[in-house]
């Protein structure tokens, strides 16, 4: 039972850090002149398109999408609505955490609000995806004894590890380095990549590791 | 409560850490006094001199001159290495033999040129290097002079003397030398230095005009210095390709110029200093103290071929009288260089160039000058050793009579009084190098010993404070005995070895020894406890593991002062520590939410029935708090990037607009701008008042007739009328109303020190009656006849119907009113109701606190630009904010069942709150830079200008530290402020069983006396433990990056700025904890007052 979970979860992850990396390499050879610093946007709305597409494409195979509790295609219609209207309000949500955080207000806004793509859709589109559109519910996953299931604590670990990263992205930005990474916002959004990576390969490893102390209440 | 030992261990903290600053700062910033006097042509030769009968009496400058002009090439970070040619090395490196033309004109032309090794003297960076080869003297980090603002040499100069006497000096390069020299030069072309990435920018324009200049006649001396080999060290270091073209494009340069040189021309190529192997310079070490001097001219400029006389090493400070004397300028009056004596021709063969001084001349004007300063010098400052001192002057006293009697009998002068005339120069230099251009590493090391230990002292006095405060007071007694016995015994070794004391080494034993002892008996009480109560067992070992660093209150300040060894950072450092703030902030709701307490628990029929207890806040309650707590972080938040509009730029940073709100309203010409910015202050002062009224209302506190009261319906809003008026006063364009300049100008005298003097009153008058307690007795009967009849008085809650005590806080006093069950035996005749009121009991504490932190910021902002109102606004804001988040989370906490009887403050809000003292310090228009201090806080009150320099230096500090002193005074709030926000029955229900539904507030203090005492040593000495780290890294990051470029730009100033910050704040928060347990002396009289036989 959790060997089988485990290794759907790795496999899920295997194919989502593959994703990241084709998102990286295919434009390099289909567009002439792409690089990760010269066209950052570019790279990191493929980064955030494939993302996207790839994980709601697993969970929805998979199943981990909680049950629709009604059948009706007016609510199948809600749901999707509702969680573009959350894709759009985090999208806002990040932009304005990142502002405050000493990001440029006006000048580079679409750089800012970029990252904040990113962000979202290496976070919330998640947590979307595990436990449907309910602020609620992902309030409640954050805590201690909230998680209900391997996906939830994997869920944990990966968000974490994305926001950290990009907070520990944003440390070189005032270093008189003089490198092309250290612009706005290349070091953060490298910082949430490598972080979403990470928290790639540390969740399963950690759930596995730590299979016998986890138990989870019934849903 | 104990309020001896809470003092004095406190104060004994503050005194080792202010030791541990003084011998650092004593061994690393050497002060040295700027003697502004200049030498004039007629002093040279003159005072009680006997000339030779027959010569006219001399003016020196009118002589002719050996040379009439001087091309000075100055290559920045020319090594000596750089300089040398070996025809035997075959593979040279990218820096060896690219200077070829030195060595050939050296051999070809041996009575021409000469190539010296030129020594610097320590700090090696260039502005250091430029003023010691101008003034001939020794530059310190400090040079004390008359104005800290401009970077302006004011000591006498090379430059300014050739300015005298009409030389024309002619200057192309570096534009530092437009900063230290503004309007010296009869034509300059500065060109940027700044940007070390750039090699060619500032060559390149000096080239472009540098011929051009040599072939015309406008020029007597002219000055080129070039930076692109500095810069290439600095970039690429000496080992590689840029180096080597940019040492032959030199090589190429001095050629050009050897070629257009004229007869009556000298040149020098010199270096400024040198360079390590990896291209940085600043320290001490050979390689970067030993450049290149390269003298020349197309006339014989030295007797003869070199000879075994030579110099190995010529000092840079001897550059100075040599260039006045073969240039016929009086040496600059604070030069100690000695003259380069094989430039002069040895007595007797005066022939070969006309009007040159032979050596024993030169020597003797040189001695005369060094003796003329030192006279000077020692006269203004006392730092000079008193026995080297009358030695030197003994000894010049004998050569000067040996050298009259010489000349009166016209002897033929010996080689012996030339050496001793030399070796007495060169002890001259020394004697001032070991006094002013020295590290001190050992002293050094002592204060950064004593640091970290004070550090570490403060950390287990946090841990341990309930325990030193249960040994109530001898844990400090050892100690401070050690320390006395250490200082003493040091001083008499002192005596005895060298006859005298030197403070500081004793200062030092004293501190360390105390320190010691303190951590020694520390650690044994520590087991002590252990081993009678279990619980705190687990906790103490536990103390430095990786995992408990890792934790973001822990954390964050460690970032904090990593930051401050690197000089990006500081120069960020106002939007670096903005945030760590911000991200600390937000992590408190997201561990709230990771332990599941931040929203009201589901309720799990099925669980929660046996084994979860039920939970002692309902879940309104919960979604109340945490509604709180997310509103108050949503003010933080907002004044934390609305904070961020306030800051100034340092030159660092590129492209950085200042505040607009920084300059004074007078300086603005818009008139509607004005007028908006005005109104802007008066609205953000009128809040900050209503603000703290409103506040103080609320809890009750405004209803007793006391001074504090007193202040705050009064004092507090005349001050702010007055600081209105002020800023209107000063705002007024001195040209619109020429009629009412009088009156202008007595408002600008008067009203500041009107609003001076009320602050003052207030501060005494609160800190003379604290009380801001009223009492209403229920049954009408006078407050006197308490005393007999009632034996107890219990609260309800009640809200009274007047309007003016309209948040009533009754309050009960349960363990005295245990006593007075216990003691009388009447009890049971007064019936329940209870029979005293009293009014704003529950904030006794914090109120004084509050308001008198009111008043002082309404002080400091006085000091400040108008516009700054806006910045004090938000500071208050963010006070109450933080204040509220923190209470907000530990009534949360309390979910837990974690309730003990202790107040402890844990580490987040105590991090928070000395980061926030630094994120105002920069939010109010501050930067550790000096160039960035606002003068302008010394004539506030005072436009004429002071008399003294104790004023204006303490008004400048308060301006400078504003926000550290509000934080510091502010924080024992942060003990106060969850027993004010506290929601009834939290803690009360667990606390005092029967009478669960009592608001006890801040009273709960009283109850447990011994808690509050250690809470509140708690706080201050993690307070000034954050505090201390902070200092201590920045403290590490001078002594680690002594020889880095950025060390004398960004690191000393940061250091100076940090030390005097802690100064400041930690003086500040002594004064935060006097007032708290001044307060707790009028309350215990207020009880005993109350109940006389409860005093019994």
């Amino acid at each position: 039972m959790w060997d089988h979970e485990i290794r759907a979860m790795a496999s899920t992850h295997a194919i989502l850090a593959a994703s990241v990396f084709m998102a990286t390499v295919l434009p390099a050879a289909a567009v002439p002149g792409f690089s990760v610093y010269g066209t950052h946007l570019l790279w990191l709305y493929s980064v955030s398109g494939a993302v996207t597409a790839v994980s709601v494409a697993i969970f929805w195979l998979l199943g981990i999408t909680p049950p629709a509790k009604k059948h009706t295609v007016g609510y199948k219609l809600s749901r999707l609505f509702r969680s573009c209207l959350y894709f759009f309000l985090s999208c806002l949500f990040f932009h304005t955490v990142v502002v405050l955080y000493g990001a440029p207000l006006i000048e580079s806004a679409l750089e800012t609000f970029s990252l904040s793509v990113l962000l979202t859709s290496l976070t919330t589109l998640r947590c979307l995806c595990v436990l449907g559109p309910n602020v609620q519910a992902w309030i409640r996953v954050f805590s201690r004894h909230g998680a209900m299931s391997v996906w939830d604590t994997c869920l944990q670990i990966t968000v974490a590890c994305t926001l950290v990263g990009a907070w520990v992205g944003a440390f070189p930005i005032p270093l008189d380095w003089d490198r092309p990474w250290q612009a706005w916002p290349v070091s953060c959004s490298l910082g949430a990549t490598i972080g979403f990576l990470t928290g790639l390969v540390a969740a399963p490893a950690w759930i596995h590791f730590h299979r016998k102390q986890l138990t989870y209440k019934c849903k | 409560m104990k309020k001896l030992p809470v003092l004095s261990l406190l104060l004994w903290l503050c005194a080792v850490y202010f030791v541990g600053i003084y011998l650092f700062v004593g061994g690393f910033l050497l002060v040295r006094l700027e003697v502004n006097r200049t030498s004039t042509c007629g002093d040279v030769l003159q005072p009680g001199d006997v000339m030779q009968p027959g010569e006219e009496p001399a003016d020196f400058c009118r002589v002719q001159p050996r040379f009439r002009r001087a091309v000075l090439l100055i290559i920045d970070a020319l090594k000596i290495d750089f300089a040398w040619f070996d025809p035997n090395n075959t593979s040279p490196r990218p820096y060896e033999n690219k200077l070829p033309v030195l060595e050939e004109t050296v051999t070809s032309r041996p009575s021409h040129s000469r190539l010296y090794p030129f020594r610097a003297d320590p700090p090696t960076t260039t502005m250091q290097r430029i003023k010691g080869f101008t003034t001939g003297s020794l530059p310190t980090f400090v040079d004390v002079g008359n104005n800290f603002a401009s970077s302006a040499i004011l000591e006498d100069n090379l430059i300014h003397q050739f300015g005298q006497v009409g030389k024309r000096v002619v200057f192309m390069g570096d534009d530092t030398w437009e900063n230290l020299f503004p309007k010296k030069f009869h034509r300059s072309l500065p060109f940027p230095s700044f940007n070390v990435k750039d090699l060619h920018t500032v060559d390149n324009g000096i080239l472009q005009h540098l011929y051009s200049t040599m072939v015309g006649e406008d020029w007597d001396v002219l000055v080129a210095h070039f930076l692109g080999v500095d810069h290439c060290g600095h970039r690429f270091g000496p080992d590689h390709p840029a180096m080597a073209d940019k040492l032959t494009q030199m090589d190429g340069v001095i050629r050009s110029v050897i070629d257009r040189l004229q007869n009556d021309t000298l040149l020098v190529v010199m270096g400024d200093h040198g360079m390590t192997d990896t291209g940085d310079h600043g320290g001490e070490s050979q390689k970067e103290t030993d450049a290149a001097i390269f003298l020349y001219s197309p006339s014989p400029l030295f007797p003869g071929p070199p000879t075994q006389s030579e110099p190995d090493v010529v000092p840079q400070t001897d550059l100075v009288p040599t260039l006045a004397l073969l240039l016929g300028v009086p040496i600059p009056y604070s030069s100690v260089g000695q003259v380069l004596l094989p430039v002069f021709s040895p007595h007797g063969q005066t022939g070969g160039a006309v009007g040159g001084l032979s050596q024993l001349e030169a020597l003797w004007i040189n001695a005369k000058q060094v003796n003329r300063f030192l006279e000077t010098y020692s006269g203004m400052a006392k730092d000079i050793p008193a026995e080297s001192l009358s030695q030197l002057k003994s000894e010049f006293s004998r050569l000067s009579s040996e050298y009259l009697a010489m000349v009166r009998e016209g002897r033929p002068p010996s080689p012996r009084l030339a050496a001793s005339l030399q070796a007495y120069l060169t002890s001259v230099r020394a004697t001032c190098r070991a006094t002013w251009a020295r590290f001190n590493p050992l002293k050094m090391a002592a204060g950064l010993a004593i640091l970290a230990f004070a550090c570490l002292t403060c950390f287990i006095v946090s841990e341990l404070s309930l325990v030193l405060i249960r040994e109530s007071g001898h844990g400090l007694k050892p100690p401070v005995r050690v320390a006395f016995i250490a200082g003493v015994c040091v001083a008499i070794g002192q005596i005895g070895t060298q006859g005298y004391v030197e403070a500081s080494w004793c200062l030092a034993a004293a501190a360390l020894s105390s320190e010691l002892v303190f951590l020694w008996r520390a650690r044994r009480s520590r087991a002590v406890p252990e081993e009678k109560n279990g619980f705190k067992a687990p906790k103490s070992p536990s103390w430095l593991t990786p995992r408990r660093l890792l934790l973001p209150s822990l954390l964050v300040p460690l970032l904090r002062c990593a930051s401050l060894l690197s000089d990006s950072y500081v120069i960020a450092e106002g939007r670096a520590v903005t945030f760590l703030v911000f991200s600390l902030a937000l992590y408190i709701p997201i561990h709230l939410n990771w332990d599941g307490l931040l929203l009201p628990p589901i309720h799990d029929p099925l669980k929660a029935a046996g084994f979860l207890p039920s939970p002692a806040l309902s879940p309104s309650t919960v979604r109340k708090e945490s509604g709180t707590l997310l509103a108050c972080l949503g003010v933080l938040v907002g004044s934390l990037y609305l904070s961020l509009s306030f800051h100034a730029c340092r030159e660092e940073q590129g492209s950085c607009q200042p505040s607009p709100f920084l300059s004074p309203l007078s300086r603005l010409q818009d008139n509607q701008l004005k007028n908006l910015h005005y109104v802007l202050s008066v609205v953000s002062l009128g809040l900050w008042t209503y603000l703290l009224k409103r506040c103080l209302r609320h809890y009750g506190n405004l209803n007793a007739s006391s001074g504090a009261v007193f202040t705050a319906h009064w004092i507090l809003p005349l001050t702010s009328v007055c600081l209105a008026l002020h800023w209107a006063v000063s705002a007024t364009p001195e040209d619109s109303f020429r009629n009412l300049s009088e009156l202008i100008g007595l408002g600008q005298l008067v009203l500041p020190r009107a609003a001076f003097c009320l602050l003052g009153l207030g501060m005494f008058l609160i800190w003379l009656d604290p009380l801001t307690v009223f009492i209403k007795p229920k049954d009408k009967t006078p407050a006197r006849g308490q005393s007999q009849t009632p034996s107890r008085y219990r609260a309800s809650t009640g809200i009274s119907t007047q309007a003016e005590l309209h948040h009533l806080i009754p309050q009960i006093y349960q363990r005295m009113r245990r006593s007075l069950d216990d003691d009388e035996q009447f009890m049971g005749d007064v019936d329940n109701s209870p029979a005293v009121k009293a009014y704003g009991l529950g904030t006794v504490y914090s109120a004084p606190l509050m308001l008198f932190c009111g008043m002082l910021g309404i002080g400091l902002l006085l000091l400040h630009p108008e516009g700054m109102a806006l910045s004090f606004l938000l500071l208050l804001l963010e006070m109450g904010a933080l204040l509220h988040i923190h209470a907000s989370s530990t009534t949360l906490r309390s979910l837990q069942g974690t309730f003990s009887a202790d107040f402890n403050v844990p580490w987040t809000p105590v991090v928070l709150w000395s980061l926030a003292a630094t994120q105002f310090f920069h939010a109010t228009g501050h930067l550790p830079t000096f160039p960035s201090i606002q003068w302008g806080a010394a004539f506030v009150g005072f436009p004429d200008g002071h008399t003294g320099t104790l004023l204006p230096a303490s008004l400048v500090t308060l301006n400078t530290f504003a926000s550290h002193i509000l934080f510091s005074v502010a924080c024992p709030l942060l003990l106060f402020w969850p027993l004010v926000c506290e929601v009834r029955g939290s803690r009360g229900g667990r606390a005092c069983g029967d009478e669960g539904e009592d608001a006890v507030m801040e009273m709960r203090l009283r109850e447990h006396p011994q808690q509050f005492t250690s809470a509140l040593l708690q706080l201050a000495t993690r307070y000034l433990f954050i505090l201390g780290a902070q200092v201590f890294s920045s403290v590490c990051a001078a002594a680690i990056l002594r020889r880095h470029l950025m060390v004398w730009k960004v690191f000393a100033p940061k250091l100076m700025f940090e030390a005097s910050g802690f100064l400041v704040s930690s003086v500040s928060l002594l004064i935060g904890v006097a007032l708290v347990l001044r307060v707790d002396v009028a309350v215990g009289g207020w009880f005993k007052r109350l109940i006389p036989d409860a005093s019994r």
